[in-house]
């Protein structure tokens, strides 16, 4: 059972629904997930997309954009442009809804080890250095737009 | 560009085929994926999953399954002796013909893999769905899982080594002249040791497929490993990469596709040698 406390309290219904879930139910609330991913707007970025912008280690052809928020906080919007790239969709749109317009302190807390809670240990360990990679560079980004701020 | 000229066209099956047998009982579709979600996101109506960590790897030890575990994996299936299985999934149809090579060891040969795979299927807009079906339990029998054939293992390639026999290395060229100890946009995999097994050459495994995900045709592929490379179809051939699962495709293709007889897949790969103490290693 996973230690929710290590986790910021946005992520917690979600680890504790998937922690009580059988792998069928996972996949099927990740699919969900996957489901309502939303792209990049175009006030934000249009195609194509920055080679700056893209997650290298991922192979779903992934790109990370922020911004400062209203709230003070941080928005960020990820392309995901594989059709196939399903997995990186669904922890897109879980980041999206957990921390759109978190502070960079509450970004900085996600953990990338946040893939293999989700997803599962059976996810290889190609798949899941794609996806830690999308955690890295959002935290990047967001401690750019940050500093940019101030 | 023909794809009926291949040396065993029969292990070789078309979109059209697939879309043509979707209800034939005597055929099981089986997808293997690398993305975990992908089989749940929507698969080819009638498509059971594999999955190349849960199904075919044992728990523990750094091996297949056992011949009792294949017999449990295609009973629950509904996949008889006689029933013909045809391979598909992501990645260019790595994963497919990694678990089509999986079968071997345990000698189901009326198997097949789909030309281009999921993303063929997907490019030319077919069905899919998320309906996951059921079919009715087999008693499915498998002979004793015969490794020598379709596999190699350390000790066999560092004999192949020393006696100068033919090695392909399937990696990304980077990976090969040892400058990254893994693919491109992967990550670390563990090997304390970049480079090559000594005398392997280098052919990418993506240099035998096409951007829709097919398989190029016979006359590119003997242009590229036998006019390109001096391979022959009477040679002794090891091939590697990683894992195993690129090459597993690299594999697929010189032994259904070009026709030759002696290929074997060493699984171990790079992350087994490039770990093994006091073997030769090639920059």
């Amino acid at each position: 059972m996973t230690d929710l406390s290590q986790y910021p309290e946005e992520l917690h219904e979600i680890l504790e629904i998937i922690n009580e879930s059988s792998t069928s139910e996972r996949h099927e609330l990740l699919l969900d997930y996957s489901d309502r991913f939303q792209g990049v707007p175009e006030h934000i970025a249009t195609r194509p997309y920055p080679e700056s912008h893209r997650v290298v280690e991922c192979e779903s052809d992934v790109y990370v954009f922020t911004e400062k928020a209203d709230n003070g906080g941080i928005n960020f919007y990820i392309a995901v442009e594989n059709p196939q790239g399903v997995s990186s969709r669904a922890l897109s749109a879980i980041l999206s809804e957990s921390f759109n317009g978190a502070s960079l302190e509450t970004i900085e807390r996600i953990p990338e080890t946040l893939v293999f809670e989700l997803f599962g240990r059976n996810v290889s360990m190609g798949k899941g250095a794609g996806m830690m990679g999308i955690i890295r560079l959002l935290k990047h980004f967001a401690r750019q737009t940050y500093q940019g701020d101030k | 560009m023909s794809t009926q000229n291949y040396a065993r066209p029969e292990a070789l099956v078309s979109t059209d085929w697939v879309a043509e047998h979707l209800n034939d009982p005597d055929v099981r579709i089986v997808e293997s994926n690398e993305d975990p979600l992908l089989y749940s996101s929507g698969h080819i109506p009638g498509a059971v999953q594999i999955d190349w960590v849960s199904d075919l790897n044992d728990a523990v030890r750094r091996d297949y399954l056992s011949k009792e575990q294949f017999e449990e994996l295609m009973s629950r299936n509904g996949i008889s002796n006689d029933t013909f299985v045809v391979f598909y999934g992501d990645k260019n149809n790595w994963w497919a013909t990694y678990a089509f090579w999986v079968f071997q060891l345990f000698g189901h040969t009326k198997a097949a893999v789909m030309n281009g795979g999921r993303k063929k299927w997907e490019l030319e807009g077919r069905e899919l769905t998320r309906e996951v079906p059921s079919y009715p339990r087999t008693e499915y029998k498998a002979q004793a899982r015969t490794d020598y054939k379709v596999r190699a293992f350390r000790d066999q390639v560092l004999a192949h080594v020393n006696s100068h026999g033919a090695l392909i290395d399937v990696r990304s060229p980077g990976e090969f002249r040892g400058e990254l100890l893994h693919m491109p946009d992967y990550p670390q995999e563990g090997s304390l040791r970049g480079g090559h097994i000594p005398g392997a050459k280098n052919i990418p495994w993506s240099k035998a497929a096409n951007d829709d995900g097919t398989f190029k045709s016979l006359e590119e592929l003997r242009a590229l490993y036998e006019q390109e490379n001096g391979f022959s179809p009477d040679q002794d051939i090891i091939t590697y990469c990683r894992i195993g699962e690129r090459s597993s495709h690299t594999w697929f293709v010189l032994t259904y596709l070009l026709g030759y007889n002696n290929v074997r897949n060493y699984d171990g790969s790079w992350t087994e040698w490039g770990n093994l103490v006091g073997v030769p290693i090639e920059k």
